[in-house]
């Protein structure tokens, strides 16, 4: 039976950049949406 | 499948068996930059006042793409469900970016000669088969990876889909606002929109991975997890999950909370315009722009919160919440009427956090009564509940408004009815979640039938 944490020990390093770049590939664009948002949110208090 | 050559083969399962360094946390954003493109289709408005402007349509002609979309997305999920189990998530979400932006191509090329059926043909059904596809396409991977989190898997990736819309509502209007409100700004829009989210989705079918079939995180065991009285450690296939009381009471349940949400989702802007119009501080339409806002915000934060939760507490208990807690926010809202603006604002977040929340847990409620086999197929199936009650939720706040309105009611008296209405199928919906009972072994797979088609799927490769 394979049994891991979330990669095999030793292995991290190898997808730390993938993972940082995966993760900004999403969260920049996501990032932008919730701001936009939150600049139409605040018509809530100040209107 | 057996027959597949050179690039196609790229496609297969097996080509999708993660190597022993793979990270499981590279597997949500591989799901999410399906979700948060597919998620447009909420931002369809956007497209509407130019496109009746332009091509003379009516507003009932302008919303067509995205009612046949969302029909589409229902069907494909519903019926395509067992060929993304059969097939991989790498192939799911290939077809769904295929799909997804020949759709938007199709409506460049519909726009820019005035054929408006083209612009149905491509962003409504074949876009909508795209949705669809897509929706499903990451799910039961994720189940897969994360059998110790699945709640919070899943709610990942079902907040990408709301936060699709929050991306592509101003992205959308900025482009138009440079290329045009015109027919040859809008066809370019739609083209930069197709070319776009292919590149966009091609990150998830690249990057995603399946466990191989031994995988399990370090530390965690089924059978410690199956200890736990609704969760099991069999597996149900779809043909005979659709045989089972627990699927149509679950139907029912996502059905029911769906509709109540959507009650509040459809017509929050008036609504809270209508609530304190005779109040001493009315609300503007800034405000009320402000509040439909807060409203997908909580939503959002719904789907990842209130799943990852369910983790802890349980699904039957999670939803326990979404239903009876969501009632009686619902009551508080009728009976408060325009009392107290900041409370109408915290119930309807309430309300609408647990209407994303129950999108986002049904996943893992799936996985615990069925296992993990073919979840991502039963979880298609159910989502016809969400079809319904897409239709359902707006028809009883539209009809009940406008017949208040004409018997001369205005102000809380014009949605009364509707909020009673909503807490009924409320208590409907928790009531069917309590006779969720777990699935009877006469459904289960035997374990050789799984193992088969496990080795099924390594022939294939």
């Amino acid at each position: 039976m394979t049994t891991r944490s979330d990669t095999a020990p030793g292995t991290e390093s190898r997808h730390t950049g993938l993972k940082i770049l995966a993760w900004l590939w999403v969260g920049l664009p996501f990032a932008y949406g919730v701001f936009e948002l939150i600049r139409k949110l605040t018509q809530l208090f100040s209107g | 499948m057996e027959n597949r050559q050179g690039p196609v083969r790229f496609l297969d399962r097996s080509r999708t068996i993660a190597p022993p360094t793979w990270s499981r946390w590279l597997v949500p954003p591989a799901a999410l930059s399906v979700h948060l493109a597919i998620g447009q289709a909420y931002a369809w408005s956007v497209f509407k006042p130019p496109l009746e402007s332009s091509l003379g349509l009516s507003g009932t002609a302008s919303a067509l793409p995205f009612q046949l979309g969302i029909v589409m997305l229902g069907l494909s999920a519903a019926f395509g469900g067992t060929l993304v189990e059969r097939n991989g998530p790498r192939w799911a979400m290939f077809v769904s970016m295929v799909c997804f932006s020949s759709g938007f191509l199709l409506s460049a090329l519909g726009v820019a000669t005035r054929q408006y059926w083209l612009v149905v043909l491509g962003y409504g059904f074949v876009g909508g088969i795209g949705l669809g596809i897509g929706y499903i396409s990451p799910v039961s991977t994720l189940i897969k990876w994360f059998p110790d989190r699945p709640g919070m898997a899943t709610g990942i990736a079902i907040m990408g889909f709301g936060g699709g819309a929050l991306i592509a509502s101003p992205w959308s209007a900025q482009m138009l606002s440079s290329f045009g409100t015109d027919t040859g700004g809008i066809a370019r829009t739609f083209l930069v929109h197709g070319i776009v989210y292919a590149v966009f989705m091609s990150m998830g079918v690249l990057l995603v991975r399946v466990p191989p079939d031994d995988w399990r995180p370090a530390g965690w065991e089924p059978a410690r997890a199956a200890a736990k009285p609704m969760i099991t450690t069999a597996n149900v296939s779809v043909r005979n999950a659709v045989r089972t009381p627990q699927f149509y009471l679950l139907w029912l349940v996502l059905c029911l909370n769906v509709t109540a949400g959507i009650g509040i989702l459809e017509k929050a802007s008036p609504m809270i315009t209508d609530f304190f119009a005779d109040s001493p501080a009315p609300v503007t339409a800034g405000a009320a722009a402000g509040f439909v806002a807060l409203l997908s915000l909580a939503n959002m934060t719904g789907r990842f919160v209130w799943s990852s939760t369910s983790d802890l507490i349980g699904r039957k208990n999670m939803y326990r919440v979404y239903l009876g807690v969501g009632a009686l926010l619902y009551l508080v809202i009728a009976l408060a009427g325009d009392f107290s603006m900041p409370l109408f604002v915290i119930c309807a977040v309430g309300i609408l956090s647990f209407y994303g929340g129950g999108f986002a847990t049904v996943p893992a409620y799936l996985k615990d009564l069925f296992g993990s086999y073919q979840v991502g197929a039963i979880h298609g199936r159910l989502l016809t509940a969400w079809s319904t009650a897409g239709v359902l939720g707006p028809l009883i706040i539209n009809w009940i408004a406008d017949t208040q309105e004409a018997a001369g009611r205005s102000g809380p008296a014009l949605y009364t009815t509707s909020l009673y209405i909503m807490i009924g199928l409320l208590v409907i919906g928790f009531i069917a979640n309590e006779l969720i009972r777990p699935v009877h072994e006469r459904y289960h797979e035997r374990p050789q039938a799984a193992e088969a088609t496990a080795a099924g799927r390594s022939e294939v490769a």
